[in-house]
């Protein structure tokens, strides 16, 4: 609760509020870690229990899972170059990166759709077996998270536009940054041992 | 469905329970009618982000908990000892032995301790709230309502009945159809958010907001079990998240997790649910040992003997909790080998929790022990908790595991513990820290009543159950439907009662105290014993808990501040207090996404989705809200404590 | 003051009150610790020398605690200065002893517990001079709320009761077709679980000839109270001659009959002679759903069991 506001360093960790809040953050992620390491873990664990359903080998396909791995791995590049711009003091050049970031996201998101929506056709759903129950979960809770991300940042780049940046726009702009990159290693982890794996076995 | 399907009808007992809710609820808005209180209410309680106010109602709810939980054991007790009288049918005993689990363990000692945590430790280390004062009402009001939730179970819709550990595939939509294990669920998902949260904020409270000088090996005790608390609490709740979230895929969404069909396995819900259960154990009882050391080393009046030991041991058991789990199912035949590693990681734990009782023995050396209330419940602890912990060694022995699973030698083990270690420590802590609450202490006569009947209560009702598990009686039974096992039922029952008698002996006690008790005029509530800076505040706590933050370098800093004349009022210091607004957000976020959850219980997705998109929207009125708090200026600081002080 | 008093004395007559259980309770001659076979002796033995350590655990804390209720209580008359010592707060050769002492209890407990364990996997060993008799094989397959016991090598299946010959090995393959359930004889030695789409294995043994009580422990629905069973452990040659007639007297096990049996609720004790294991093997992938799959509508009906009441067991 200290008003204490410290002259130097980068504008987030100037007041205690911006240390703490960062601070919780990392908790919060160390929690989510535990929460993606128990969902892998269920899908190890269910691994080939595929029943009736087609198995995984048949339906992952390398191209698209190459490009959406790119597209994600680039919008990360591009989120740090938005906390770089900001660091350097420049509104434009935070909307300018993070805009392009979230694009990259979107188009993320929209491929993954697209591979549900494919795999369902071929007869691999949530439903119809324990391996796609945990494959659809895990995918699609990362999925989840990168929706709320994108929803996230546009409320922020609203919130920048109208505040410019403080000790408070700049704090959340770093958090965001945290939980997209956390979001890319999540993903680079999906992409080898669930992809990887399943085009192999 | 239609309304009148989704009341529970036929039975008499749950027609009462309605009757008495309604007549309560009607009593309950007449009354706050009547004295216009709604205001009141709503400015100061429902929209509070103070941490005390917070803590209180934490408190309150579990308390009102205990008592429905206790209701649900009592009416077990009498069904195992009059066995011919019919008063409960198989179904109804399996509703009751699951709520009364689930309600005790994530409903009762969770937020009691919590509770207390919410009050105690920004005091504790001279913070003057936590860190995130929205988040932390945010998490009370998702504990409440997913505890709401949980408890209309059983008037509308239908109480869950696959137990406390709801093990699949009992527990799956295919043999356990209805809204009924929906509840537990979602009641238990909705509070779970809430409970990682307050993971979250107490830590970064502890590890942040210190007072200055105050290193981590300067904190209170009981701050310090916080602190290992929360390190469990966020490691281990997400794994019941995705578990709770598995099986809510599996019952609502048809997906395969857990059944028996689309080669589902449900061995591996056992599997998350203690991967989460046991290191909640731990949550359960490591605030309770920091109670007691607390207590103890009080009213012994004497430095507790170890301090560094006794944090060493909590961060070994810590971390052991989270590698013992497989020992809640020896009997799933893993084999040999890993049932001896199980075994071994298991009784290690017992080597931390001995050398904690041994520095309680320790700090009682050569001390001059004055027998309080809060000092007989912990006390009391000691020689209880004995009995449970050696027959937790006995049940870690997978071998012998083999006969005693399942068995009530199991059920009074962790009562044993349960009981004798987070009850003794909710009542032990509410004691002592109730004149910080409330402002006034609880009566010690009345309070010694209720210690002696439930004290004596406990041990009757569970003693007696270790000898039923040895003779073969197995837990969740109905009915007594051997010969040889009905006496020692009826001394359990008659046990139980006693404990009942002690709880409302307790209740009478707040009422009692209310009305008649001295009000407290110092902040030092226990005859000048305190040893923490909870004590250094005047009593009633000033909202800003601190008026000047004293400088700590050493354990029990309060004791150097009585012999040096220093108070937490240095009017030379005094600066403008910063402290965060009052807001109604959390409890409408929480209420929507309390209807969320009760409309994914029976699956109206309509309701569901309209509460989640109100979630969603309180989310962005929370990122557009920029109220950074006020300040309390310097006069009204000098007001509000030379007023306190008597100045 | 009273109260004060009153505590001390009562907490002298708590490890009292436990010798007085314990030899109540010996007359109650508890299952557990009456051993009726080689595996449950085992178990027997290890709970035992567990219990002594455990009672010597108790007695020392139990010493130390209430000599220093009674020596460091403050208004104890003939309290001398040296009595208080507010400042100490360690001993580091005392720490180190009270947890070395610890740590020797645990290893003192592993080892048996680690050999018994490892023992309870294997078929009980014959005592010396006597031959080693092969396990008899037994497929023990639950369903709500029923136990189906199947003899594959004799070619018979009962339910809701069990033969078993004296002085032999039993292996038990457990097994369910629905809910999780346990098998546990407790005269005989511990439980294990039974699971749809997995197979335990559990080694049990009868020294003395009688009538056990068998039952599911673990809990699994509104007739768990009723899922028990009687072990009937009978000499070789009775044993034989049960056998003989089941299988000359008994009717098949025809599919339909035993689909009827595996609807959820409550039936009486039948006996076949055919088992069920040609039709349908529980523990597999492909048959592990088939219960839920056949009378998912069932599983909706509450049955409120009262005639549990009724059951054999109550006398």
């Amino acid at each position: 609760m200290a008003a204490e506001e410290l002259k130097t360093g980068p504008l987030e960790y100037r007041t205690q509020e911006g240390q703490m809040g960062i601070m919780g953050f990392w908790i919060f992620l160390g929690a989510e870690v535990v929460l993606f390491a128990t969902l892998f873990a269920t899908y190890a664990v269910l691994y080939g229990r595929t029943a009736d359903a087609p198995v995984p080998g048949e339906l992952f396909e390398p191209g698209i899972v190459l490009i959406m791995t790119f597209l994600l791995l680039t919008s990360s590049f591009t989120c740090g170059l938005a906390i770089h711009e900001m660091r350097r003091g420049s509104v434009k050049g935070l909307t300018i990166w993070m805009s392009i970031t979230l694009a990259l996201g979107l188009g993320f998101l929209g491929f993954e759709i697209y591979e549900f929506v494919h795999y369902a056709h071929l007869g691999a759903t949530m439903q119809s077996s324990a391996f796609w129950s945990a494959f659809f979960t895990l995918a699609g809770t990362h999925g989840l998270h990168v929706t709320l991300g994108i929803g996230w940042a546009i409320l922020l780049l609203i919130q920048i536009r109208k505040r410019g940046l403080t000790n408070v726009t700049s704090r959340k702009f770093f958090i965001i940054s945290l939980y997209w990159h956390f979001l890319d290693v999540i993903w680079i982890f999906i992409f080898t041992s669930v992809y990887l794996i399943g085009m192999v076995l | 469905m239609h309304i009148t399907d989704i009341l529970v009808t036929g039975e008499p007992i749950i027609y009462g329970a309605m009757v008495s809710m309604v007549l309560v609820g009607i009593a309950l808005l007449f009354l706050l009618t009547y004295f216009k209180k709604w205001g009141w209410l709503w400015r100061e309680w429902l929209t509070t982000v103070d941490h005390k106010k917070i803590g209180v109602m934490y408190i309150l709810s579990a308390l009102l908990m205990l008592f429905r939980g206790g209701v649900d054991a009592m009416m077990m007790r009498v069904q195992l000892a009059f066995p011919d009288l019919g008063f409960l049918n198989s179904q109804h005993y399996n509703e009751i032995f699951t709520t009364h689990g689930t309600i005790m363990i994530i409903f009762m000692a969770m937020p009691f301790l919590i509770g207390l945590m919410n009050i105690i430790v920004p005091l504790q280390i001279g913070a003057r709230d936590f860190a995130f004062p929205y988040l932390n009402a945010l998490s009370f009001w998702s504990f409440f309502f997913g505890m709401a939730l949980f408890n209309i179970s059983f008037v509308i819709g239908g109480a869950p009945d696959a137990g406390w550990t709801s093990y699949t595939p009992l527990s799956g939509a295919a043999m356990s159809p209805g809204p009924g294990q929906n509840f537990y669920l979602m009641g238990l998902q909705l509070s779970g958010i809430g409970t990682l949260a307050t993971g979250i904020n107490l830590m970064v409270t502890i590890l942040k907001m210190r007072a200055p000088g105050m290193k981590l090996f300067h904190m209170p005790i009981f701050t310090w079990s916080t602190l290992v608390t929360s390190f469990i609490i966020v490691f281990a709740f997400p794994i019941l998240t995705v578990a709770l979230a598995l099986l809510t895929l599996d019952r609502i969404f048809g997906s395969q997790f857990f059944t028996l069909t689309g080669e589902g396995m449900p061995m591996m819900w056992a599997n998350l649910f203690w991967m989460w259960g046991h290191p909640e154990v731990y949550i359960v009882i490591l605030p309770a040992f920091g109670i007691f050391s607390e207590v103890i080393a009080t009213f012994a009046k004497k430095r507790l003997f170890g301090y560094n030991v006794m944090v060493w041991s909590m961060i070994v058991i810590a971390l052991l909790s989270f590698l013992v789990w497989v020992h809640h199912f020896f009997t799933m035949g893993a084999g040999a080998f890993v049932n001896s590693i199980f075994s071994i990681s298991t009784m290690l734990i017992a080597v931390p929790t001995g050398v904690k009782i041994f520095n309680w023995l320790a700090t009682l050396y050569k001390s001059k022990i004055e027998f309080t209330v809060p000092m007989m419940w912990s006390l009391a602890f000691i020689p209880s908790f004995i009995l449970g912990g050696v027959t937790g060694v006995m049940l870690g022995m997978a071998a012998a595991d083999y006969q005693f699973h399942n068995s009530y030698f199991l059920i009074a083990h962790f009562h044993y513990v349960l009981i004798a270690g987070t009850v003794f420590a909710c009542f032990a802590g509410l004691t002592f820290w109730y004149p910080k609450m409330f402002g006034h202490k609880m009566n010690e006569r009345i309070g010694k009543w209720a210690f002696w009947l439930f004290f004596f209560g406990f041990h009757v009702c569970f003693f007696p159950q270790y000898f039923l598990g040895l003779d073969g009686m197995p837990r969740r039974l109905f009915i007594t439907n051997v010969a040889e096992w009905l006496p020692l039922n009826v001394i359990s029952t008659v046990g139980a009662f006693g404990m009942g008698l002690g709880f409302m002996v307790f209740v009478y006690n707040v009422y009692y105290s209310f009305r008649y008790s001295e009000r407290e005029t110092t902040g030092d509530s226990w005859n000048g014993n305190g040893r923490t800076l909870e004590w250094a505040t005047t009593t009633p706590v000033p909202y800003y808990n601190f008026a000047t933050v004293p400088y700590v370098d050493e354990i029990d800093p309060y004791l150097r501040m009585k012999e040096e004349g220093k108070t937490t009022y240095e009017e030379s210091e005094l600066k403008p207090i910063h402290m965060p607004s009052y807001t109604a957000q959390p409890i409408l976020f929480m209420a929507l996404l309390g209807l969320a959850s009760f409309g994914l219980v029976f699956e109206w997705m309509y309701v569901a989705i309209f509460g989640l998109i109100g979630g969603v929207i309180m989310m962005i009125v929370r990122s557009f809200d920029y109220d950074d708090g006020y300040y309390v200026p310097v006069d009204e600081i000098k007001r509000t404590e030379k007023k306190a002080r008597g100045l | 003051m009273k109260a004060k008093h009153l505590r001390n004395r009562w907490l002298g007559l708590l490890p009292l009150s436990l010798i007085i259980f314990l030899s109540g309770c010996g007359q109650l001659e508890m299952t557990i610790l009456d051993p009726k076979g080689p595996v449950s002796q085992m178990q027997y033995d290890l709970i035992v020398y567990a219990f002594w350590f455990m009672i010597g655990i108790i007695v020392v804390v139990f010493a130390l605690f209430a000599y220093m209720l009674i020596k460091y209580r403050e208004n104890r008359p003939g309290r001398k200065d040296k009595d208080y010592d507010p400042n100490l707060h360690g001993n580091t050769m005392i720490e180190i002893v009270w947890t070395v002492i610890p740590f020797i209890i645990v290893a003192l407990l592993s080892i048996p517990t680690v050999t018994t364990n490892y023992a309870l996997e294997k078929p009980p060993e014959p005592e010396a001079g006597e031959e080693v008799k092969e396990p008899l094989v037994i497929h023990a397959t639950t369903a709500d709320w029923k136990w189906f016991f199947s003899y594959p090598e004799q070619d018979i299946e009962t339910v809701n009761y069990l033969h078993i010959p004296t002085d032999r090995p039993i292996e038990f393959r457990l097994t369910s077709a629905d809910s999780m359930s346990a098998l546990w004889i407790p005269a005989l030695g511990g439980q294990k679980y039974n699971m749809a789409g997995m197979r335990t294995k559990l080694y049990l043994q009868a020294d003395e000839e009688g009538i056990y009580d068998g039952r599911n422990s673990n809990f699994n629905g509104e007739g768990f109270a009723a899922q028990t069973f009687k072990v009937h452990a009978e000499g070789e040659d009775e044993f034989n001659a049960w056998v003989e007639e089941v299988s000359s007297e008994a009717p098949e096990l025809t599919r339909e009959r035993y689909n009827e049996l595996l609807k959820p609720g409550l039936t009486d004790k039948e006996t076949f002679s055919s088992t069920h294991l040609e039709y349908l093997q529980h523990h597999t992938n492909e048959d592990m759903g088939y219960v839920v799959e056949q009378y998912r509508d069932l599983f909706k009906e509450k049955l409120h069991l009262y005639e549990i009441e009724k059951q054999e067991t109550w006398k």
